[in-house]
């Protein structure tokens, strides 16, 4: 019998725009001791589902239409808000995507801990906190008597999620939900977490139903693989069957999604365009405080006509190598040399003569965009600012840009808001095109965008990059889309460059540790 | 803490030094004089009271004389009323003001906070509207025309209370605190309501309704620790405020306070009184805000680390 | 940024602007648009007046001295016989100028100063914040009192000193969107594009700080009328034959006994224009906070 089946769930949200399906007669069950998985992007009615069952949306504007979600012979549906809590927390307990926000800045972690033993089970304190005690040491907190007392921003992401999941586990559930709970964590400490997930899950015996947008990190430890997709569930199997055997075009197109393979390195000329020398960058955040030394000491080579891709996780200083080649931040040591210019010497009106040859795609589509301009705007500005167009050649330059980066002509005259996420990214790498640049920065160009678009627009830099012939430094903390786009690879650490080489060569032979554990967390090496 | 404490206090002292300068020269370089609007005195009788009052030296000497005189607490001689030092009017008035301060403090924090936190709880429906649209009455009738009308019903048409004085009849304290408090309750409605919206919305609510607390525990326990920190943080420009309001508030109901002292000095030309309430009241109102300052970041966990000395 | 339609693109698509979403937002909020259509009622009372008030604004009948509402008075008469509707009229220009005048002040300074502090930043950011924190510190209803009783019957300093109040604030709020809005990555990418520090506050910092702005100008204006209306009642602001409607209330309250409509009818003419603001400020909040959706 299963842990819990739903059958037929449909949930929509009533809003003053309209009504909105966000659930559509889902069925799907998790077995006890097993681990399903649920696969969707944004949008695809995942974690709504999930929250309606335990009475988590609220109920204006979230309606449940209609179905059932048996758990242990009891209908979660048709419960009161009171049953309801009677179970939150005890029989069925849940963990959320961003440990950051999840706990209470303002309690101790040993008091937030507590709660649910004081309150489902009637507790006392002092065995309340034993018992808490206890359970942060198997989560792996190195010093739980001292986390007790402590408060959640001194923890890290990766630590703050292990506290989530003590304190989920903590009355003994027979189901713990879990809604991306490594998506905001760095691709080391993911690896260290869904570890720790499978293993108390083998260990206590309980089902877990996994929510992620990421089918490589789920194809690792799911038992049974759920496809969603515009509220619908389209597929269902084990990992085997969906991998080898997709039978739905949107599962094919997930799979295919998936950054796979190795990029074939064009026999390109081992000729510097960009040369960087000892380079620091240091922020100093208070007067007299210690320095942060984003980018301590780097020196590398960047070849023209190569994508050159930096890796590393957060806090490696990769995103401000790349603003520090791009001059948007005051450098603090070094040299940089552009096709035999010294930039790191450039100031005031060479510098700005100089920036049209070299431009930034940013991370956020959204807030690289000014909102209150159109893409005609946008598009326009670099144009004009370096005089490359006449006034009547301009509507024709724009139209060229947004043709090469796949943007429909019509909307040229609409602003940031009225667009998805792919499609401003589109916008923004057009604006970075504008000038015809000879070198780009790819800051995270794709981080933010569901895994189909990010697929589409991986493709289109590509592209582009062979078009206009460009040279190019991709910086990403995910190896396996590095892997696809990038002939050579450097890897940032703390502010310093452990490793540089061609990628292959670095996957198959890394020679510095961190690299080694960096391609050991990467997920999905069970499937395919 | 102490560090934290001590910089602060550094930073509030040149803000006293300012007021007390400031005031005693745009004091002295008004026109007219203590003496002027009242009946002619004779050039030696003048002569003598000038020189007592330490007006016939130059300006800066009467400056520093009187930097002196502050250092050991004494605000001087009153001009109006001689014979009488400053110290000894407004330590009379102190108590009353601060008395009437305190209850309408107290009637802005109950009925603001309880209806702030209470029409968040299910906001654009009746329970917030209702609560809302009383606290906008309460911010767009100021106290000089609330009191007077609290007045006309109350005490003339109605005839159920006291309308001048202070502790002479019972209940004569009720309209004057009422009057005094109800814009700050009025505001301090919103600030708690916007606090306690901004609150329930984050994430560490949702994870404690899926613990499976209780509503009133996730409001109480969870919510209400961040959601008041604004109100808190209120408090220091809120007591400047209710000093300003009882100016009003007294001189409506007669009541004999610092504040119809104050604006009677003003009136009067009464220097050192004019002076001295200014730089005590500025003190005290430095200090509130120093305490509520400190107070609102003392609650916030990640401050309360910087204050210590650890790191963030 | 003018948008030009042309030729060169096939079947162009409107698009909505985010200040257009705003409106439409604000459109729906019904309480904002009564207080907005009250205030503008009230603005153009106070303009016309000196050709549409009933009576002069001297004439006295002291045959009639105070006399309650009627055919020939809508609102009554004062003790020296002074239509209270006119006064009334003549009252709130002076109530409705200062407040409009004092926030145009502060809005210009405090506008500018937070944006060179916020867009700058470092020591010039610092040295010219300490000087509002300080200034911040002191407590400025004294002083203002002080100020009104040494300098007087000056409307010229009024404005100045409630400006100098309010100034802080805005520059505190201002110099905060700038800051937020200087590392955003759009503004950045007009720094790699290479336009000047003038070309980006201009035309990417100061339309998207404009919201709150607004927002807090237009709260601003009663918090400036009941200022002046707080000095009026006291003797310290406005002096007569001038009146403002603080001074009636003032008058007013000490003949309520007697002659309630001399208080009632000016408390109501303050009330309902700060009421309109409020609610006009509060939809305009509403309407210009959401910041168009994210995917």
């Amino acid at each position: 019998m299963s842990l819990l089946k739903v059958d037929h769930l449909s949930v929509s949200f009533v809003t003053r725009n309209g009504t909105n399906q966000a659930v559509d007669d889902v069925s799907f069950a998790v077995e006890p001791r097993q681990i399903t998985a649920i696969i969707g992007e944004s949008g695809s009615g995942k974690s709504v589902s999930c929250y309606a069952m335990l009475g988590l949306v609220p109920s204006p504007p979230g309606r449940i239409d209609g179905g059932s979600a048996v758990f242990q012979g009891q209908d979660l549906l048709s419960l009161s808000e009171s049953e309801l809590r009677a179970i939150r927390g005890r029989d069925i307990a849940m963990i959320f995507q961003d440990p950051m926000t999840c706990l209470n800045p303002f309690m101790r972690i040993g008091d937030q801990l507590i709660e649910p033993l004081t309150l489902h089970r009637g507790l006392d304190k002092k065995s309340a906190q034993a018992r808490a005690t206890e359970l942060l040491d198997e989560v792996g907190i190195r010093d739980p008597q001292g986390a007790m007392r402590a408060f959640p921003h001194e923890f890290s992401g990766g630590m703050r999620q292990r506290v989530m999941i003590a304190m989920a586990l903590i009355n003994e559930p027979k189901l713990l939900i879990a809604d991306e709970p490594t998506t905001a964590l760095d691709v080391t400490i993911q690896a260290q977490i869904l570890k720790l997930i499978a293993d108390l899950q083998h260990k206590r015996d309980i089902g877990v139903l996994l929510i992620s947008h990421d089918l490589a990190v789920v194809s690792d430890i799911a038992d049974q693989i759920v496809v969603m997709e515009q509220g619908k569930v389209v597929e269902q199997g084990s990992p085997q069957a969906i991998f080898d055997n997709a039978q739905h075009p949107y599962t094919r197109k997930l799979l295919a999604a998936i950054p796979s393979g190795q990029k074939i390195a064009d026999a390109v000329a081992a000729d510097p365009l960009i040369r960087i020398d000892h380079l620091k960058t240091w922020f100093t955040p208070n007067e007299g405080a210690e320095p942060v030394k984003a980018v301590d000491d780097v020196s590398l080579e960047i070849h023209r006509g190569e994508v050159l891709g930096l890796v590393g996780e957060s806090g490696s200083g990769k995103s401000t190598l790349g603003r520090s080649l791009l001059r948007l931040v005051p450098l603090t040591g070094g040299q940089i040399d552009f096709d035999g210019t010294t930039l790191s010497a450039l100031q005031g009106k060479p510098l700005k003569q100089f920036r049209h040859r070299m431009q930034m795609i940013f991370q956020d589509p959204y807030a690289s965009l000014n909102p209150r301009m159109t893409v005609y705007d946008t598009l326009a500005e670099p144009l004009l600012q370096h005089n490359l167009v006449s006034k009547a050649g301009l509507d024709q330059a724009i139209r060229e840009l947004m043709d090469n980066v796949g943007l429909a002509q019509a909307f040229v005259r609409k602003y940031p808001h009225e667009f998805s996420g792919g499609q401003r990214q589109r916008i923004a790498i057009g604006r970075a095109l504008a000038t015809r640049p000879e070198f780009i920065v790819a800051d995270e160009p794709v981080s933010a965008l569901d895994v189909t678009i990010q697929a589409q627009i991986l493709d289109l830099l590509a592209d582009l990059t062979k078009e206009y012939g460009l040279t190019m430094l991709f910086i990403s903390h995910d190896l396996a889309v590095i892997r696809q786009i990038a002939d050579r690879i450097a890897v940032m650490y703390h502010g310093k460059l452990v490793e540089e080489g061609p990628t292959a060569q670095v996957f198959d032979s890394p020679s510095a540790d961190y690299t080694r554990s960096l391609l050991a967390a990467i997920p999905g090496a069970h499937a395919a | 803490m102490l560090r934290f404490l001590l910089v602060r206090i550094l930073q509030a002292l040149p803000v006293i030094f300012v007021v007390i300068t400031a005031t005693f020269f745009l004091v002295r370089s008004a026109p007219g004089g203590p003496f002027d609007q009242e009946k002619v005195v004779i050039p030696e009788v003048r002569a003598a009271l000038e020189a007592q009052y330490r007006l016939d030296l130059p300006l800066h000497q009467q400056y520093f004389a009187y930097l002196g005189d502050l250092a050991q607490g004494d605000l001087g001689p009153s001009f109006k009323y001689p014979g009488r030092s400053v110290n000894e009017i407004l330590f009379a008035g102190l108590p009353v003001t601060a008395e009437l301060g305190l209850y309408a403090l107290i009637i802005a924090l109950v009925i603001g906070v309880t209806a702030g936190v209470f029409a968040s709880l299910k906001p654009n429906t009746a329970q917030d509207y209702i609560p809302m649209s009383l606290a906008m009455i309460g911010i767009c009738m100021p106290s000089f025309l609330l009191g007077p009308l609290l007045v006309l019903i109350f005490g003339i048409w109605l005839d159920w209370l006291p309308i001048t004085g202070w502790g002479d009849i019972p209940g004569d304290k009720i309209l004057p605190a009422v009057t005094l408090g109800s814009a700050y309750a009025a505001y301090i409605a919103r600030l708690s309501r916007a606090g306690m919206l901004e609150i329930l919305s984050q994430d560490y609510i949702r994870t404690a309704r899926a613990k499976g607390l209780p509503e009133w525990r996730v409001v109480t326990q969870h919510a209400l620790r961040g959601g008041l920190i604004p109100v808190i943080a209120f408090l220091g420009p809120a007591f400047a405020g209710l000093l300003a309001g009882s100016f009003v508030v007294e001189t409506i109901f007669q009541i004999p306070g610092l504040g119809r002292f104050y604006v009677q000095a003003a009136f009067n030309r009464d220097y050192t009184m004019i002076l001295g309430t200014t730089v005590f009241l500025s003190t005290l109102i430095v200090f509130f805000n120093l305490v509520s300052d400190v107070v609102a970041a003392w609650l916030n966990p990640r401050l309360r680390q910087q204050f210590k000395g650890g790191s963030a | 940024m003018n948008t030009v339609s042309s030729p060169a693109f096939d079947a162009v698509e409107q698009g909505s602007s985010l200040w257009h979403d705003a409106w439409l937002r604000l459109r729906k909020n019904k309480l904002a648009l009564l207080g907005g259509a009250v205030l503008l009622f009230m603005i153009v009372i106070a303009l016309l007046t000196p050709w549409i008030a009933p009576y002069s604004y001297e004439a006295q009948n002291l045959d009639l001295g105070a006399s309650p509402p009627s055919a020939a008075h809508w609102l009554g008469t004062d003790i020296f016989g002074r239509d209270l509707l006119t006064q009334v009229m003549y009252g709130g220009r002076i109530s409705l100028a200062v407040g409009f005048i004092a926030t145009a002040v502060a809005l210009l300074i405090g506008v500018t100063w937070g944006a060179i502090a916020g867009y700058v930043g470092g020591r010039v950011d610092a040295i010219m914040m300490r000087l509002v924190d300080i200034l911040y510190a002191l407590p400025f209803m004294i002083f203002i009192v002080l100020l009104m009783v040494v300098f007087g019957r000056n409307i010229l300093l009024l404005f100045l000193a409630i400006g100098a109040v309010e100034w802080l604030t805005m520059a505190r709020i201002m110099r905060s969107q700038v800051q937020s809005l200087r590392q955003q990555e759009f503004v950045e990418a007009a720094v790699s594009v290479g336009l000047s520090p003038a070309t980006i506050i201009r035309k990417h910092i100061v339309p998207n700080a404009l919201g709150p702005i607004i927002v807090y100008t237009t709260l601003t204006i009663p918090s400036v009328m009941l200022l002046e209306a707080f000095l009026s009642f006291l003797g310290l602001g406005i002096q007569p034959p001038a009146t403002s409607w603080g001074l009636l209330i003032s008058y007013g309250a000490e003949t309520m006994e007697e002659y309630p409509w001399l208080l009632i009818f000016p408390g109501c003419a303050l009330t309902l224009t700060l009421f309109s603001l409020n609610f006009l400020g509060d939809g305009l909040r509403d309407a210009l906070d959401v910041r168009g959706s994210k995917d």
